[in-house]
């Protein structure tokens, strides 16, 4: 009852009708079915039709797409944007806590991302620990709140780190001036707080099963507690919720797939996994996904022995690999690390662009919806005026369910308003305060002297 | 000249009359002056040590001639206010003062019911006024003997290894209530008090389940007389100095981890209630289940108290309220005016900071600071107008603030940010009794309520405005020249408060 009324409050008037929008004559990458020179309809929040002709229906607004790109939005499967707080640092296993409970729908990131192609993000927790908080995917609709920005139906996840981060190498581990030592120190103590983690979710399950088999049989039973820490386990354990997990070297890669081996669960994408490319066929046969960096590595000892080839190697070996960010500004240009990958490796453009449309839709469990255009697809779409491989290429419009949340000529001819809106705002704050007797410090200067 | 002198004459003259015993005027009532001496005697003679206040004893009195700004129904401009072994016996604007009563004369004086702090520390810190028996440690005073808190109470246990989870009840004290651990003797109640403030919600604040607040009145010689309802909400505080990025520093390090922290704190009270209640059915043949302080606390408390400043911070919380299911009231409140129309469809309460947010004073110059900062900045101020426009019940608080020049600045900003005087003086009076289900008792000028009352010079949100008298259980106080500059008026002496 709560639910939906709280439902109703959040998500009434969310999504108002949009006027049909027709892009004709534009080079269609659809990177499913091909490239296709032709229209496309984005009507009611979906995509309505693709075709080398299609008529414009009453109250269309019609773009002419002559030179320009049409491609998929951008999905991001790691990010951290929106979040009011990346790490629980406190514990080893932080499977209690959520991203959802912090996220901010007015982080600038959000719009900037957007303009950069991006409409959807997987925004993790941070990889303090060796079993991390509970991450969700969002749609970057800007303006709207946390609660509309969810991407309807997406699967819930939790993150996973291991190697360094978890272990405390750098700045923790309880050195002089550090945070206090936590356990674990090593790699071996990463695994085992993950397994005695699983240990406690697989006794939580049955101390459940136990009462539940008492209440069955009418007995008297005080139910067990319920324990948010040990719950979003049960969950992994029922396939519930998706582990995308923090990694690096091929030995923890190797660990961790054999821990979920032994316990009955999926990991479904390594994250980072610089030294995938080792042990690729691994990862492969165990239907695992892969989500990397072009060449972003050589930032920790642990990062060392990457190759920019490694999303190319993990592609040709029968990977699910997508590329992603972790970063708001990388998260700007995932179309032209995607690029990087034709350049390392020789994939064709379809399977560069794949890397951060299709296939993170894919590890995300949301390909039926995003990640490519098709027909009765979310109308996520994005308009560029050259080749979106291209260096020389910009965003120009981006459309989420068919509702237009990035223009890039407005952004730029709003950009003049919006400087003198804080212009005025700065001298206004400046006056009101020496009239309030001026006394209490400087006033602010109205305008930086370095611009 | 001359001026000055007549005005210096009429001062004193009004000050007898003032002062000056009802019996005196009647001489046809001679017992009762005499009643009334044998009362006053001994009380001249303790005043000076009664905390240095120009305090009298309950007594009764009769406010005549006052405009009176009864907040709970029209304005009376010429009427008697009655006041009667600490409750209000009679108000309107046809009562003859009783025989026994002594009569203030308050022609030209405005009364409002006494000002509330919807949310304050004042009465919670061990900051006796200088001027107070010195005595802060032991063997102190008499009214110190009788009240002192021992300091360590009020704190949660020291926690000797870090908190490794929820169930080791980090920065826990659900239980504790305010009304335990007053300090009748901070200096903050006299300053508050000086500025028309008769009471205020106070609240412990240091955990994130920070106790229970109470209604308390700001005067008392026992800590026990000042409380007016002693359990009227869980304060939940959310420090800004979890980082959380560390490690080894307890639970819950992150914003994230407070509010998972929260919620399996909300699971475990109902689990508990529920295994409490199956148990006292079967006692024999089932585990007992272990006594929890800090749940006992979060299951007494009829409302809890969430730190909502941001729109964001306002739609995060009002959800989170439904999701453990308590009856939530928001405070800080400062960016509210953007989120009226779900605090109205949701029905929440809303306490709103009379701390308006500023850029700090050591801030880079050159600092490019988001439009969406210097908007909050701007706008805070209009919080409380767009709220009373779309009826949304909000009140005032000090947020650890105790002048009261700075807390009338900043509620007479609002007013010029487009609140009305009337919802300010209510949002600072029957608002914040009706919020802590205390507005039979107090909020207004009725008869039979706690005898709370200001008695100004004039309208209360002027700036020239002075406190005469302020009225707290019925007992009179006349804020002192001292501590005049902490009032309303900024001139400063001589600056015509008799106009």
């Amino acid at each position: 009852m709560k639910k939906l009324l709280l439902l109703a409050l959040f998500s009434s008037a969310a999504f108002a009708a949009d006027a049909p929008v027709l892009i004709q004559n534009a080079t269609i990458l659809t990177i499913t079915k091909g490239e296709i020179k032709g229209s496309i309809l984005l009507q009611n929040g979906k995509i309505a039709q693709i075709g080398e002709k299609v008529l414009a229906p009453a109250g269309a607004t019609v773009i002419d797409g002559a030179g320009k790109y049409v491609m998929p939005g951008i999905i991001d499967c790691h990010s951290h944007i929106m979040a009011e707080a990346i790490n629980e640092g406190s514990v080893s296993v932080s499977s209690m806590v959520g991203i959802e409970d912090v996220l901010n729908p007015e982080d600038i990131a959000i719009y900037r991302a957007l303009a950069g192609g991006v409409t959807t993000a997987n925004i993790l927790h941070g990889s303090a620990n060796s079993i991390g908080g509970k991450t969700i995917v969002m749609k970057m609709r800007w303006g709207k709140n946390a609660d509309e920005m969810k991407f309807e139906g997406a699967m819930p996840g939790i993150k996973f780190a291991l190697g360094e981060n978890p272990k405390r190498s750098n700045g923790g581990g309880g050195r002089a001036g550090a945070t206090p030592a936590r356990y674990p120190a090593t790699r071996m103590g990463v695994e085992d707080v993950i397994r005695e983690a699983f240990n406690d979710a697989k006794a939580y399950q049955a101390t459940w099963a136990d009462y539940n088999a008492k209440a069955a049989k009418g007995e008297v039973a005080i139910p067990p507690a319920r324990d948010l820490k040990l719950e979003s386990l049960v969950e992994v354990l029922e396939g519930k919720r998706l582990v995308h997990a923090h990694c690096y070297r091929q030995d923890e890669i190797l660990m961790l797939l054999h821990v979920a081996d032994d316990y009955g669960f999926h990991i479904q994408t390594l994250q980072h996994v610089l030294e995938g490319y080792k042990v690729a066929q691994e990862i492969a046969q165990r239907g695992t996904g892969a989500s990397t960096f072009a060449d972003w590595y050589a930032y920790k000892m642990e990062a060392n022995d990457a190759i920019p080839y490694n999303a190319a190697i993990l592609v040709r070996k029968g990977v699910l690999t997508s590329l992603n960010s972790d970063d708001a500004e990388l998260m700007r240009h995932l179309d032209k690390e995607a690029a990087k990958a034709m350049h390392y490796g020789g994939l064709t453009p379809t399977e560069a662009l794949s890397l951060v449309t299709i296939n993170p839709a894919k590890q995300l469990k949301i390909d039926n919806r995003v990640g490519s255009l098709e027909v009765g697809k979310d109308a996520d779409v994005l308009l560029y005026d050259g080749d979106p491989l291209s260096n020389f290429s910009k965003v120009l419009k981006v459309w989420i369910d068919g509702h237009e949340y990035f223009d890039r000529d407005q952004d730029v001819e709003g950009r003049p308003k919006k400087e003198s809106e804080k212009k005025a705002l700065i001298t206004k704050a400046a006056a009101e305060q020496r009239a309030n007797g001026g006394g209490r410090g400087a006033a602010p200067t109205t305008g930086a002297p370095n611009k | 000249m001359t001026e000055k002198r007549k005005g210096r004459r009429t001062r004193r003259q009004r000050k007898d009359e003032l002062t000056r015993p009802a019996a005196i005027r009647w001489p046809g009532l001679a017992r009762v002056f005499q009643k009334l001496s044998v009362l006053l005697v001994p009380l001249a003679l303790t005043a000076p040590l009664a905390l240095q206040l120009s305090a009298d004893a309950p007594g009764t009195y009769a406010l005549r001639d006052a405009r009176i700004i009864r907040v709970s129904g029209p304005v009376i401009e010429h009427g008697t206010i009655v006041v009667r072994d600490g409750l209000i016996e009679a108000v309107g604007d046809n009562i003859t003062p009783p025989a026994d009563a002594w009569v203030l004369d308050c022609k030209g004086m405005t009364i409002y019911p006494g000002l509330i702090d919807a949310l304050s520390t004042w009465g919670m810190t061990n900051t006796p006024a200088a001027t107070a028996t010195a005595a802060t440690g032991r063997g102190g005073g008499r009214a110190q003997a009788a009240v002192a808190v021992p300091t360590v109470s009020i704190t949660a246990p020291v926690a000797t290894t870090p908190a490794r989870g929820p169930e080791d009840r980090p920065s826990n004290t659900a239980w504790i209530k305010a009304a335990d651990q007053l300090y009748p003797t901070d200096r903050n109640i006299e300053t508050a008090r000086n500025g028309g403030y008769t009471t205020a919600v106070a609240f412990p604040t240091t955990n994130i389940f920070s106790g229970q607040g109470s209604v308390i009145d700001l005067a008392g010689e026992r800590s026990g007389d000042m409380v007016i309802a002693e359990a009227v909400g869980q304060h939940i505080a959310i420090a800004s100095g979890r980082g959380g990025g560390g490690g080894g520093g307890g639970y819950p390090g992150s914003l994230m981890g407070i509010f998972a922290y929260i919620r399996q704190i909300y699971l475990d009270a109902d689990h508990y209630k529920l295994a409490k209640s199956i148990y006292e059915k079967h006692p024999q043949g089932l585990p007992r289940p272990a006594y929890d302080r800090t749940l006992e606390g979060v299951l007494a408390s009829p409302r809890v108290l969430l730190p909502a400043t941001r729109a964001v911070e306002i739609e995060r919380m009002i959800k989170f309220a439904q999701e453990i299911k308590v009856n939530a009231i928001l405070y800080g409140g400062l960016e509210a005016w953007r989120e009226t129309d779900l605090l109205k469809k949701t029905n929440t309460a809303v306490l709103v900071s009379l701390r308006y947010p500023e850029k700090t004073r050591d801030a880079d110059p050159a600092l490019d600071e988001p439009l969406l900062t210097l908007e909050l900045r701007d706008k805070a101020p209009t919080a409380a107008g767009a709220l009373a426009k779309a009826g949304v019940k909000f009140a005032f608080y000090s947020d650890g603030q105790s002048t009261p020049r700075d807390l009338m600045r900043a509620v007479k900003k609002a007013i010029d940010n487009g609140l009305s005087p009337d919802d300010a003086i209510r949002a600072l009076t029957l608002t914040p009794a009706e919020i802590y289900n205390v507005s039979d008792r107090i909020g207004s000028i009725d008869k039979g309520k706690i005898a709370n009352l200001v008695v100004a010079d004039g309208d209360i949100f002027a700036d020239r405005t002075k406190v005469k008298y302020v009225f707290v259980d019925g007992t009179k106080f006349e804020p002192t020249e001292d501590a005049a500059p902490a009032g309303f008026g900024r001139g400063g002496r001589g600056g015509g408060g008799l106009n």
